[in-house]
């Protein structure tokens, strides 16, 4: 297995003060490589701090936490850098990508910071925006592009360094319909490639397209799609 | 390293109004400072130059009391001070910052030297070996030196310079023509110049007068013919032509230790002193660069104050680019590397700075020199230093802004967009 959540709590604020709010309680959770995962939850329900937990950005407040076998909570600041750089691809809601650079320095970024030399960054890059399918938008700037290119270039970007866990938030929050399926599309080819990828969202439709569903409610993990969205 | 560069050159261009503002303070800061430091070099050399002439490098070393060099017009022959021998010139010769050296007795004219009913007011009459002119840098205009013959055997012949040709020979051709000395008459056989025009700025009345003095003209006889005019065993001063300007001071000092040592005075307030015109120079040149050292404080503050400057924007910049620094440090960036491109970047905008605040000080150096007549000597090294200096500007201030960005949460970072 890839990612294993085991009992974990997440407290804001001060832990057993009046004011402290647990946004995770008691979750677990496995995925195995290869699983296409979504986890689906309303605003406020813990699903951000589970992707932040996820993506070795934050530690929770207690449980254990393996990634690869690693121990996340053990982890120093920089090598929680160097694991979101070599295994975890972050793809988000707002694209986040440089607006003066063009697609390939944009995909090339996490290359740069692995010490990839420049001929190689940007073969690479290359070849990450050919498999999003934007080959022939290379040297576009991200205002040169459409919001669904913008995401194929932030995706192109999360898989340039082939990591183990493909980290969605929210992949299709800013898009049209059609954007959407069409990034949705993408993900599915990039699990039949492979790529384990883990999705968060707050829309069922999209929450569907995964192979295995889980839903958050009030900070615990459930499975299902069941019962959502009431 | 290149990606930093590259990101910086970006980030400068991408806002290339707010990036000037920020370098303006620095800008102004380096350009006063160049101005002003090529404004002391130009005024250095220029005092250098009028005291001590175009490079001919000559000291006088005279026998002074106290203060003053001795005229031996009016007073015997000190007690004690016998003339210079072959071995003491022999030894001053011998050293290391010494090329040429020469022995030379001197009067003031006041009076008793006459062409016609034309007598010449100032000036000097000197006696001279003839090896006197080339260590004296002089070089014949006209007509001939001394020959070995006339300096042995008392020959009356004598060189004059311009300025006795001009005022005593009423610009009349010299050659040949009869100048009376004291009692004897003597043939004038050549005229002689400096080999270099030297013409100083004049500045102020007491320049006038030290350049006027020089100016007033020289006879001079051969140093055969001295007791004969004048009087017998009187002591000889000596002229020292050293190897380079900077050695001036030590030849002539040197030079003077040697002939004290060959001397014992009963007066003991008489001994040989080099006329150091550097070392007077040098003491013009602190006097000057104190004054304008003063200035340089002021234009530091105005570096320091740029300096906030550039943290004030680098701050602004961090927290617009928040979610761009958020979005590396999630994909992965380390610390150092997002600290290196701020620091890359601040350092850029601030050298950048400096290479603009060099070229503008240089112009307003022009700009001075062209108002007050002062010259203007641009000091490479000082460019050099002034660039170096912005860039540890930009990466001492660059270090709070730099590591506040290093420092940011990612999620929040994100969570800000």
């Amino acid at each position: 297995m890839i990612v294993k959540l085991e009992n974990i709590f997440k407290v804001y604020g001060e832990s057993g003060s009046e004011t402290s709010v647990p946004a995770l309680n008691d979750v677990s959770l496995t995925v195995n490589e290869g699983e296409y995962v979504a986890i689906m939850g309303p605003s406020g329900s813990g699903k951000s701090t589970l992707m932040n937990v996820i993506g070795c950005l934050d530690k929770p407040t207690s449980g254990k936490y393996y990634f690869a076998d690693k121990d996340v909570l053990k982890l120093k600041d920089r090598q929680m850098s160097d694991l979101r750089l070599h295994s975890i691809g972050f793809v988000f809601q707002s694209f986040y990508l440089m607006n003066e650079e063009n697609a390939i320095e944009n995909v090339a970024l996490p290359l740069s910071y692995a010490g990839v030399g420049k001929k190689e960054r940007e073969r690479r890059a290359v070849e990450a925006l050919t498999r999003v399918g934007l080959a022939d938008r290379v040297k576009f700037r991200p205002d040169q592009l459409s919001g669904g290119q913008k995401q194929r270039v932030a995706i192109a970007r999360a898989i340039v360094n082939n990591p183990r866990v493909l980290l969605a938030d929210e992949p299709t929050g800013a898009l049209d319909q059609k954007s959407g399926a069409a990034i949705m599309d993408l993900f599915q080819k990039l699990n039949d490639e492979g790529t384990t990828i883990i999705m968060i969202t707050h829309d069922a439709n999209i929450a569907a397209h995964a192979k295995k569903t889980y839903r958050i409610v009030d900070g615990q993990l459930l499975d299902g799609l069941e019962e959502v969205g009431e | 390293m290149f990606e930093n560069l590259r990101l910086a050159f970006r980030g400068i261009w991408t806002h290339k109004l707010r990036s000037f503002l920020t370098m303006l303070g620095i800008i102004i800061g380096i350009a006063a400072i160049i101005a002003i430091v090529s404004t002391i070099e130009g005024t250095n050399q220029q005092i250098k130059e009028n005291l001590i002439g175009s490079g001919s490098n000559t000291v006088d070393i005279q026998l002074y009391q106290n203060d003053w060099p001795m005229d031996l017009s009016y007073t015997e022959s000190p007690y004690g001070v016998p003339q210079i021998s072959d071995d003491v010139i022999k030894e001053i010769r011998e050293l290391d910052e010494v090329k040429s050296a020469s022995k030379y007795n001197y009067r003031q004219v006041y009076d008793g030297v006459y062409y016609q009913n034309n007598s010449m007011n100032g000036g000097y009459i000197k006696g001279v070996e003839t090896d006197y002119f080339a260590t004296a840098n002089l070089t014949v205009k006209n007509g001939r030196l001394f020959t070995a013959d006339e300096q042995k055997n008392f020959k009356k012949v004598c060189l004059v310079d311009d300025a006795v040709v001009a005022q005593v020979l009423q610009n009349e051709d010299p050659i040949g023509k009869i100048l009376e000395i004291g009692k004897d008459s003597y043939v004038i056989i050549g005229v002689v110049a400096s080999r270099s025009t030297f013409e100083p700025v004049i500045n102020s009345l007491s320049d006038y007068q030290t350049y006027n003095q020089d100016q007033s003209g020289n006879v001079y006889i051969p140093i055969s013919d001295w007791p004969i005019s004048y009087r017998y065993d009187e002591p000889e001063n000596v002229i020292v032509r050293a190897k380079s300007t900077d050695d001036m001071t030590a030849a002539g000092k040197k030079t003077a230790d040697i002939l004290n040592a060959n001397i014992s005075p009963t007066d003991t307030s008489i001994k040989y002193q080099s006329k150091d015109l550097l070392e007077q120079a040098q003491q013009l040149q602190q006097l000057s660069s104190s004054t304008n050292s003063m200035l340089i404080w002021i234009a530091a503050i105005s570096l320091l104050v740029g300096g906030i400057g550039v943290m004030n924007i680098m701050l602004v910049s961090v927290t617009e680019r928040t979610s761009e620094i958020g979005l590396k440090k999630a994909i992965g960036a380390r610390k150092g590397k997002i600290m290196a491109q701020f620091l890359t970047e601040a350092a850029v905008l601030t050298s950048m700075g400096g290479v603009l605040g060099v070229a503008s000080g240089i112009g307003l150096a022009q700009v001075i020199s062209m108002m007050s007549g002062t010259p203007v000597a641009i000091s490479w090294p000082a460019a050099i230093v002034a660039v170096v200096f912005s860039m540890v500007i930009g990466i001492v201030f660059g270090i709070l802004p730099s590591h506040q960005a290093a420092n940011l949460n990612p999620i929040d970072a994100l969570r800000t967009n």
